[in-house]
């Protein structure tokens, strides 16, 4: 499954990738969203991938039954999930507010605002 | 091996006795320690503030001269203290001739300097944070003469750098003065650079940071091939510090800051510890036809300089400036000599020149406190008004100018009798008979123009001085006195041991007041008649040398604003290439970048194999699809909600990819934050305009390549990644005792808030920013406020009371019209931005 | 859509909510040994009072919640920072796990943990962040 995967968060990173390097600051933000998603998956997939067998131990044992997935990114990316969150209500707040000020939603007019 | 290396491989097992001892470390860390107490003393002390302080180097003063009889016996001492070991940085100090002289002059000087600046700034507000500076500069100066180890040594070296930029910029309110400041910074700072290069090449030639090791081991560095790179910036950092020519133009700027300052930075200190760098790694460094050249040639010529810049001034403290100049290419010259009597000389000539030099300037600075002026030529017959100033400044002076009995003469005629004997060209010769022949005259006008002749009026009522002000300059002119009547004495304890330590080996000669009729006596003679003559005609000479002022703007001065300026224009130039403005250059250079260096080191280090032979179920190829159709479509589309919801698929088909493969709670994260997403999109997003057109073809092709590009890389990085195992995962650790140890079943739970809790702490507090910075940027809206709109566009808050109450934030002072169309808002916003 | 909806998404929100914050409470406490935690139930906790915001506006929500939301985000911090130090009464690294096995008159026994406020300190900063964001953006909405 991994090759199927890798080629799957390829495609996720161009087309972040493509959407940031847009113009519009709307689709910077869908660009900002699809690369978190990359992201995950890249971590998640990097990892390897098992079926079937979540990172749990059955009620009483000590430790779980043959192989399981790796814990360990999992946590990683579950933060990841919710600071993304965090992250892109702060990047289309700002956007928002950007936009209310200087009038444009084209990135390249908004380079010319420090003053 | 020569005697005194037998001497130091005896007095190694004084140094291992010694070795516990940490008090020099202490006396260092002390005048800190008083320096930080300072704002609290003088809370509760007021203006004895300073005369508390200069208990500590006065103390100190005692306690140094303690180890006078064993330091003139040839002895080191050491005191370790291990800092660093393991990269060979200590912070031992080490005592020995030299770094004695240095530390009485530091800490003898310093208690004066310390009581008259109490009374030269008396009931000034900053006084103070002067105070503290000054304590600060004082502790780096120690212990930079003090240092065993090279690092330790540069880092004190750099702490004079900045407490002096500090106390030059003291009145950092005048524009000027801020100039002078940073220009002094930026010499001595650069030059630091230099320096350090040069120490790390040394140590690395030597195999030791430690100056001790450096001295006892019998390598030759000389004939080492980066001697000459070594030295050139071991020179660069002490020529800009004790400002040789070309960097000798801070000098007389920094005489901005006030008189104290002054007396203490350019007698002892400060432009001093050049001079010490050079003396220090003479035995090691010196004696080749290379650092002969460099530090006569360039010692003579800052002496000349010095010299003739200093008889077109008729600023005091200016005239002493460049004398200062002068008298340092006289020190750099004498160890470029590097004689047995040059090193007497140097020694003799440094603690001469220490005395009068920080007397005559507290005399300056009494000048000025008292009459309002100090351009001599405003000044007169202030004698009788100020008698004890007046016979201060004429025994200083003679000092300066090498009159009999003061210890200046025996320094200048001990000078001028090294470089006779030495076998430098002739033109050096002239240069210092000339240099030595204007020092007379510039002697005479410190000593006889605001003294002597008619009493002038000057813009302050003048009257003689109070103690405080005067006890500095009666004190050091009186040891001028007392050490030129008794030369053998101060020679043998205090001048010789130091000059032993510069030549390392015991000096077989002695000081005294008369060495007969000789060639330096001649050349004082004759030096002493010109440069009289000079003084009397001084106001011709001044206008005749004005004619050179052209000349003069185009010096090393010149050259350094050039230099600033080309600085600022470079920064310009690339900042507008580098930093534009544009985001999305920025974003493809930072992405390309990253695609060309990884996808080098991907095909250099790494092979690919595609392992295609993978169990694949059907439903999961389906997903896959799924999720790029639906990324491709967030691309492509032009609606914005088209967008969103192509955003929903990929989010709920990763969401599904989790559940397939064994991430349950990643699954339900997922699923949630979608929804969350949503909101927040249907919240802001569709307040925002729609999607643009904006691009060429050829744009969108390009981004397209860049976008490819990257996605072809992370592929492989993926493909490659999945088969290397570079360390044993640590999750093992954490499945097998995520039960036993930590009591939990759900192992990723478990990480979260047990194996890696601090992680989650701070990703949690990284959520309360994010939260707290939307509301702040959705409840405070500064173009609200009334009279505020210069806030617009930037995060900073205005005023809190320009709001209503913190509780009160139910009812948010919200911009009514914030969510208006936008033609409404750019026409309030064209009415406030004009 | 911010003016109050429709009769159906009334009711149901009305009984959708508590069912929700209960199951999210549930969540947290399962976390440990489940699929779960501090982090899922904060975002089910949040849908739940999304779920309000959008039906009856922010006034309404801001009444149900009773407190700020920003507070949720101090006080969650406050008790993830808290739990990080009985260990070092212990001696023991910061953070390192405590455990008190309380044993009930059931004869069932509850493990209070550190990790378990921590745990609450996780869903409270979710909470409050999220509805934070929520809050505000429909406010200024509604104006």
């Amino acid at each position: 499954m991994e090759p199927i995967m890798a080629i799957v968060t390829g495609c996720l990173y161009a087309s972040a990738i493509y959407m940031m390097l847009r113009r519009s600051i709307v689709k910077l933000v869908i660009g900002l969203m699809l690369l978190s998603n990359a992201a995950n998956l890249l971590i998640f997939t990097s990892a390897g991938m098992t079926r079937g067998a979540p990172p749990l131990i059955p009620l009483g044992a000590m430790q779980p039954d043959g192989i399981i997935a790796d814990p360990l990114p999992q946590a990683l990316i579950l933060t990841a999930i919710v600071i993304a969150f965090g992250v892109l209500a702060f990047a289309v707040v700002l956007i928002h507010r950007a936009y209310n000020i200087i009038h444009t939603d084209n990135l390249d007019e908004m380079k010319d605002t420090d003053t | 091996m020569s005697p005194y290396s037998e001497c130091c491989e005896g007095y190694a097992l004084i140094n291992q006795l010694e070795g516990s001892e940490e008090t020099m470390q202490l006396a260092v860390l002390l005048i800190f320690i008083l320096a930080a107490c300072v704002p609290w003393l003088y809370g509760k002390h007021k203006d004895r503030t300073s005369k508390l302080l200069a208990l500590l180097p006065a103390g100190l003063t005692l306690w140094f001269a303690q180890f006078i009889p064993e330091i003139a016996s040839g002895n080191t001492i050491i005191h370790e203290h291990a800092w660093i070991p393991g990269l060979d940085i200590s912070f031992t100090m080490m005592l020995d001739g030299l770094s004695l002289m240095f530390a009485l002059l530091i800490c003898f000087i310093g208690t004066f300097i310390l009581i008259y600046a109490g009374n030269y700034l008396k009931g000034h507000p900053s006084l103070p944070r002067f105070l503290v500076i000054l304590m600060s500069f004082m502790g780096s100066m120690l212990g930079l003469v003090l240092s065993d180890n090279l690092i330790t040594l540069f880092v004190f070296w750099e702490l004079t750098s900045i407490t002096s930029y500090l106390l030059i910029g003291f009145n950092h309110h005048q524009a000027d003065v801020r100039k002078a400041a940073l220009q002094g910074l930026i010499v001595t700072v650069a030059g630091g650079l230099a320096l350090l290069a040069g120490l790390v090449m040394l140590a690395y030639v030597s195999g030791s940071y430690s100056l001790q090791e450096i001295f006892n081991s019998n390598q030759v560095l000389t004939e080492h091939p980066l001697y000459a790179g070594m030295l050139i910036c071991l020179l660069l950092g002490a020529f800009t510090k004790s400002a040789q020519f070309p960097f000798h133009f801070w000098l007389p700027n920094a005489m901005a800051a006030p008189t104290p300052v002054s007396a203490y930075l350019h007698s002892a200190t400060m432009v001093k510890a050049g001079i010490y760098l050079m003396a220090r790694l003479q035995p090691e460094l010196g004696g080749t036809a290379l650092w002969m050249t460099l530090l006569t040639s360039f010692g003579a010529f800052t002496m000349f300089t010095g010299a003739f810049l200093a008889i077109r001034s008729t600023d005091l403290k200016k005239l002493l400036a460049y004398s200062t100049v002068m008298a340092l290419g006289t020190l750099t010259l004498l160890l470029g000599i590097g004689t047995e009597l040059a090193m007497m000389a140097f020694a003799a000539y440094l603690v001469g020149h220490s005395l009068y030099k920080g007397a005559l300037f507290m005399l300056a600075g009494i000048v000025d406190h008292e009459t309002g002026t100090r351009d001599v030529t405003q000044l007169g017959g202030l004698r009788y008004l100020m008698p004890i100033t007046a016979i201060c400044t004429l025994v200083a002076a003679f000092s300066l100018a090498g009159l009999p009995p003061l210890f200046g003469f025996v320094a200048k005629e001990l000078m001028l009798d090294a470089l006779v004997q030495s076998s430098l060209s002739k033109w050096i010769l002239l240069l210092v008979i000339a240099s030595s022949v204007l020092v007379v005259a510039v002697a005479a006008i410190i000593a006889i123009k605001p003294f002597f002749g008619t009493l002038q009026s000057t813009p302050k009522k003048a009257h003689e001085a109070p103690l405080e002000l005067l006890a500095g300059p009666v004190v050091l002119t009186s040891l001028s006195l007392l050490m030129g009547l008794m030369p053998g004495l101060a020679g043998q304890w205090f001048v010789l041991p130091a000059a032993a330590s510069v030549w390392s080996q015991p000096i077989d000669g002695y000081l005294s007041l008369w060495h007969g009729f000789n060639w330096a006596l001649l050349i004082s003679f004759i030096s002493l008649g010109l440069g009289i003559l000079v003084f009397k005609r001084w106001e011709s000479v001044r206008s005749i040398l004005s004619l050179l002022n052209p000349l003069i703007q185009r010096g090393p001065e010149a050259g350094y604003f050039r230099f600033m300026d080309g600085i600022v224009y470079i920064a310009q130039w690339q900042t507008s290439l580098l930093q534009n403005g544009s985001m999305r250059s920025y974003l493809r250079t930072i992405i390309l970048t990253f695609v060309l260096l990884t996808g080098y080191t991907l095909t250099q280090r790494y092979q690919l194999h595609w392992n295609w032979d993978v169990s694949v179920y059907l439903h999961e190829i389906i997903v896959a699809l799924l999720l790029v159709t639906a990324a491709v479509t967030a691309c492509i589309t032009h609606s914005r909600l088209g967008a969103v919801a192509a955003m929903g698929v990929v989010g709920y088909a990763v969401a599904l990819f989790f559940t397939l493969f064994s991430a349950p709670d990643l699954a339900i994260t997922q699923i949630l934050v979608e929804t969350l997403t949503v909101i927040l999109l249907v919240l802001v997003l569709f307040r925002l305009p729609g999607f643009g057109n904006i691009s060429t073809t050829a744009e969108r092709g390009r981004d397209a390549a860049v976008a490819i590009l990257t996605g072809i890389l992370i592929t492989l990085l993926i493909m490659v990644t999945i088969d290397i195992q570079l360390f044993p995962p640590i999750s093992d650790y954490m499945i097998e005792n995520s039960q036993p140890l930590a009591y939990g079943r759900n192992i990723v739970n478990v990480i979260l808030v047990d194996y890696r809790a601090l992680d989650t702490l701070g990703e949690i507090f990284v959520l309360a920013l994010a939260a707290m910075g939307v509301y702040a940027m959705i409840k405070f809206r500064p173009d609200t406020a009334p009279g505020a709109n210069h806030y617009a566009g930037t995060l900073i808050l205005p005023p809190k009371n320009t709001f209503t109450s913190e509780n009160d934030d139910v009812t948010p002072l919200t911009d009514p019209d914030q969510f208006s169309s936008p033609s409404a808002q750019l026409n309030k916003h064209k009415q406030e931005d004009v | 859509m911010m003016k109050p909806g429709t009769l159906i998404l009334h009711v149901a929100a009305r009984f959708l909510v508590p069912l929700q914050l209960v199951f999210s409470v549930f969540l947290l406490l399962r976390g440990h040994n489940e699929p779960g935690g501090g982090f899922i139930a904060g975002l089910v906790a949040s849908g739940a009072f999304a779920l309000y915001l959008f039906t009856f506006g922010a006034a309404v929500t801001r009444d149900l919640m009773r407190v700020d939301p920003r507070n949720f985000i101090g006080v969650g911090l406050l008790i993830a920072m808290l739990s990080a130090f009985p260990a070092w009464f212990h001696g023991q690294a910061f953070l390192t796990a405590q455990w008190w096995p309380i044993l009930l008159p059931g004869g069932t026994e509850i493990k209070l943990s550190t990790p378990l406020f921590f745990d609450i300190g996780v869903y409270l900063t979710v909470l409050g962040s999220v509805m934070t964001m929520l809050v505000a953006l429909t406010e200024t909405e509604e104006r």
